[in-house]
């Protein structure tokens, strides 16, 4: 007979609390094949492990249920624990009477009641359990980075450091990110290019890197250890190995109408460009939607001026495949499109800019080489708004409900930028709160008040009117005295919600990684697997799980580069054990089960079967393979004939579940 | 063992697919957000593990309501998993309804590991919709009672 | 029965059927209300009070009679309050009360004769039991 036991965990008060754990355990203990069955605090602790062993050891226990938490928690733990006491990880089954009962649930009794049933339902489940055991697979050494900013370039010098092989697909024609287009960064001050070219330089050159700019991902197909990704390469028109970078096209192409996208739109760039002086690689593209030779077949100056003929207007997008072991995703932010804030001034006063529209007016390599000036007159402002939470901590449509974790900061550092450079401008920064957690980041903000005489005013802008003649008149709350205040500044700065990069959610289906309602890549745990995705092989890095500085980027993206190691290290994975399984001797051979697989695993083979009547027969059956099976149990229902079933999951395994609950 | 009591409280079983709307149910614990104790979860690979033939097992012995759920179409973690599921339960309520049982004992609906908040909403939603419904009666398999 | 102060601005939070809670206490409702120079109590203060059950400052406030209803109030709040509703429920909560009106009818006398009808009747409504 069986000897199943059952470990029942308080989980402190988590479970205890709702739940009277005692009643559960002698509940189950009088069925008569649960052979053992006890309660305890904290079933995943040490000492919970060394009673199921003990018990294991006492009662000869063949298999063994948990009460505790939810399984995506722990059923990794007591599969390690059985099988250190030679029981098969696979005899193991865990009941949730934690998510699904003692925390979603008030009444003792009747939270009571349901762990009994959940608890019976495991049991039940485990009856049919057999021992199962996982196969081998091998692991790509290669890693893929989609995005190239500062996360992606992080995140693939520490996987190239550690002697693997790495490759960056970035979109835009350049590695460098958003940090390419700051100016300073808080707390430090530090020129964001002055940090970030070398790290850029470092990756370009890296023997264990390789870059694809101006490049996506196309496809991606396979699992953990063994993707098969498509890139394409996008055509920029000039062939990068012959090109010297030395700019002369971009300087002679006559098509000056493209608002350039490195600039924030404040200054236009030709149809053929380099985004910025320290661009890697210092290729430019040709935007075939803006150059007259693909419109008009008229033009072809920059191919007549390039003096190494790199010039091709013939090339084609070019599909290259590669396998890789781990995917990291790192693609990075956008802030908010702002065209719902016209009561704010937007698209209505050239004057109303967004703060990265700041960053660039600032930077001595931007639009206006550094000098601060109002975009409708090109003259210096006198004084200067900037409103905080644009967009975010908004529960309306138009906004994101989030903070956006930077802005406070980069607010404090704009306004010290505008007071450094011009001591006679007035700057008023208008806010909610003012969040500055982190290392000096308190300090930092203050500098701004004590040192740099911003004004702070706790208060939101109600509107920016723009007049008949183009000036602006800002009306906000002073709440602190209770007055209402009437500004007339002459540029008014847009602290806009950060949201990740548009085809974040198209490469989530892509990979099949989880993605939230606010289009954040969903990490595997909140609090302890920050950089992981649930789908195994693919982690996050940077600002595209979350909204983070650039500290808590380059942190982070050491770390997804540390889970990426620890992959790739790898001889070979343990393959998912709970894989297909065709029952030979009643399976016709009818093909159905191979067209719903998802993985490519089922295959035919003819064989000789002994039937259910005994006769030899030769007849073509399912194989599944079990290396590419993921488990998913597609098969199973397709199967007209019930052959075909799954490990784990098995259809009696299920009826017994169900059989048990109702 | 049958009611004694006046007070019907209907059961149901929630087949839920481990990737998206089994980590959701654990999001609506983690966030305390309550659903009646008689929804009880069974967890399966993917939404297309679900056997219609589990679904009707679960009424003849005695199911007031089942409800199946799984990650939205196109968010699949296998990628095509629920399109079948979607096809097959299509005509499994089809079916339900050339054999004229009460509207809606079962239900598909999709939700993803971020929804914690709208997987207890849901829960909520279908256990007032099958308590109002009432006893199933006309899938239940009486030599199955206890 | 005298109401206590929080059973005052229980009843209050009741006609007005906004989520307070919600408040931030950003101030962009005040900023953006046109006469909220003029008040004693800018709308954020005013939802800022009910919160806090402070049902009879509400009730003293000269803010509700300043107020126009334009509802831009509403429409600036990112977290989805209705001020505009606070106000009109304070309002109704002073009209209701027996012989609490706030536009008297002898006040007549000194309106231009020239005054739209509409106007009088509209504010007579607003103002008196």
């Amino acid at each position: 007979m069986q000897k199943i036991g059952v470990f029942v965990c308080w989980c402190g008060s988590n479970i205890a609390g709702t739940v009277d754990v005692a009643a559960v355990a002698e509940a189950v203990r009088q069925i008569p094949d649960v052979a053992f069955a006890t309660d305890y605090k904290y079933m995943c602790s040490e000492q919970g492990q060394a009673i199921i062993r003990q018990a294991v050891k006492d009662y000869q226990l063949d298999r063994i249920v948990v009460c505790s938490c939810s399984p995506r928690m722990h059923e990794a733990t007591f599969r390690k624990c059985a099988e250190s006491v030679g029981i098969n990880p696979y005899m193991v089954e865990i009941a949730n009477i934690r998510e699904q009962c003692s925390w979603v649930l008030k009444d003792k009794a009747e939270a009571t009641a349901k762990a009994i049933k959940l608890a019976k339902a495991a049991i039940a489940k485990v009856r049919f359990n057999t021992p199962l055991h996982a196969g081998k697979s091998n692991v790509v050494k290669r890693a893929l980075v989609i995005g190239g900013g500062i996360a992606g370039i992080q995140t693939a010098l520490d996987i190239a450091e550690a002697g693997y092989k790495v490759d960056i697909v970035e979109k835009e024609p350049t590695i460098g990110g958003r940090m390419a287009q700051l100016d300073k960064t808080f707390p430090t001050l530090d020129c964001s290019a002055c940090i970030l070219t070398p790290k850029m330089v470092d990756a370009a050159q890296h023997e264990n890197i390789t870059l694809y700019t101006y490049s996506e991902v196309e496809k991606v197909s396979g699992f953990v250890g063994n993707f098969d990704v498509t890139i394409r390469k996008k055509a920029r028109s000039v062939k990068a190995d012959m090109c010297s970078g030395c700019g002369l096209c971009t300087e002679k192409c006559p098509s000056r109408k493209t608002p350039s996208e490195f600039d924030m739109g404040l200054k236009n760039r030709g149809a053929i460009y380099i985004p910025f002086a320290q661009a890697i690689p210092k290729v430019p593209v040709i935007d075939r939607d803006a150059c007259l030779k693909f419109k008009t077949g008229k033009c072809g100056i920059c191919s007549m001026v390039c003096p190494c003929e790199a010039i091709d207007y013939t090339q084609q997008d070019e599909l290259v495949t590669e396998k890789y072991g781990a995917i990291v995703l790192a693609t990075g932010f956008e802030l908010l499109p702002l065209d719902k804030f016209a009561d704010l001034g937007w698209g209505v006063s050239k004057d109303v800019i967004s703060s990265l529209q700041l960053e660039r007016l600032t930077n001595a390599a931007g639009p206006t080489e550094g000098h601060l000036v109002c975009p409708s007159s090109g003259k210096e402002p006198k004084s200067v708004v900037i409103v905080s939470c644009v967009g975010s901590r908004d529960t309306t449509e138009r906004g994101k409900t989030y903070c956006s974790k930077i802005c406070c900061m980069y607010n404090a550092k704009h306004a010290m930028y505008i007071r450094e450079k011009y001591p006679n401008v007035d700057v008023t920064v208008f806010y909610i709160d003012v969040r500055t957690p982190g290392k000096g980041f308190d300090e930092f903000q203050r500098r701004a008040v004590e040192e740099y005489g911003v004004h702070y005013v706790r208060g939101q802008v109600g509107k920016v009117v723009v007049d008949g003649d183009g000036k602006l008149t800002v009306f906000a709350s002073d709440l602190n005295s209770g007055r209402h205040l009437m500004l007339f500044p002459d540029l008014v700065v847009l602290a806009a919600a950060v949201k990740p990069a548009p085809d974040a959610r198209k490469l989530a289906t892509m990979l099949t990684a989880s993605i939230d309602n606010d289009d954040f890549y969903v990490e595997a745990h909140p609090k302890l697997r920050p950089v992981e995705s649930p789908t195994a092989g693919v982690f996050l890095s940077g600002m595209c799980q979350g909204p983070k500085d650039i500290p808590e980027t380059v942190s982070q993206a050491g770390a997804a580069a540390a889970k990426v190691i620890g992959l790739l290290a790898k001889e070979h994975l343990a393959t998912n054990p709970c894989t297909a399984m065709c029952q030979e001797n009643i399976c016709s051979g009818c093909k159905t089960c191979a067209h719903v697989c998802p993985y490519g695993a089922i295959t035919y083979a003819g064989k000789q079967i002994i039937t259910l009547a005994g006769t030899r027969e030769q007849r073509t059956v399912a194989v599944v393979n079990e290396a590419l099976c993921q488990g998913c149990g597609a098969c199973t229902v397709a199967c007209p004939s019930t052959a075909m079933d799954l490990k784990g999951f098995t259809n009696k395994q299920i009826l017994a579940e169900v059989d048990a609950l109702c | 063992m049958l009611e004694q009591n006046n007070t019907y409280q209907p059961k149901i079983v929630a087949f839920c697919c481990n990737w998206c709307s089994y980590a959701g149910a654990d999001g609506a614990g983690t966030a305390r957000k309550h659903y009646p104790a008689n929804i009880k979860i069974i967890k399966v690979p993917c939404s297309c593990r679900v056997n219609p033939l589990f679904i009707l097992r679960a009424f003849a012995r005695g199911a007031d309501g089942v409800i199946l759920c799984g990650c939205h179409p196109g968010d699949c973690h296998y990628t095509t998993g629920n399109y079948f599921t979607r096809r097959r339960m299509t005509l499994l309520l089809s079916m339900l309804d050339y054999l004229g049982v009460a509207g809606d004992r079962f239900r598909v609906e999709w939700v993803s590991a971020a929804e914690g908040a709208r997987f207890a909403e849901v829960m909520n939603n279908f256990a007032a919709h099958i308590a109002a419904l009432g006893k199933n009666v006309k899938l239940r398999d009486l030599r199955c009672a206890k | 029965m005298e109401l206590t102060d929080k059973e005052l601005a229980e009843q209050i939070l009741h006609l007005a059927g906004t989520d307070v809670k919600r408040c931030i206490q950003c101030g962009r409702c005040s900023a953006a209300c046109p006469v909220g120079d003029k008040m004693d109590f800018v709308p954020s203060r005013m939802v800022w009070e009910l919160v806090n059950g402070h049902g009879a400052s509400l009730i003293k406030a000269d803010a509700p009679w300043r107020c126009l209803s334009c509802f831009a109030c509403e429409q600036r709040c990112p977290r989805g309050v209705s001020p505009a509703a606070v106000m009109e429920a304070v309002r109704l909560t002073e009209i209701r009360k027996q012989s609490a009106n706030k536009l008297a009818a002898e006040s007549l006398e000194n309106y231009p004769a020239d005054m739209p009808q509409q106007a009088l009747v509209a504010a007579f409504r607003k103002y008196s039991k």
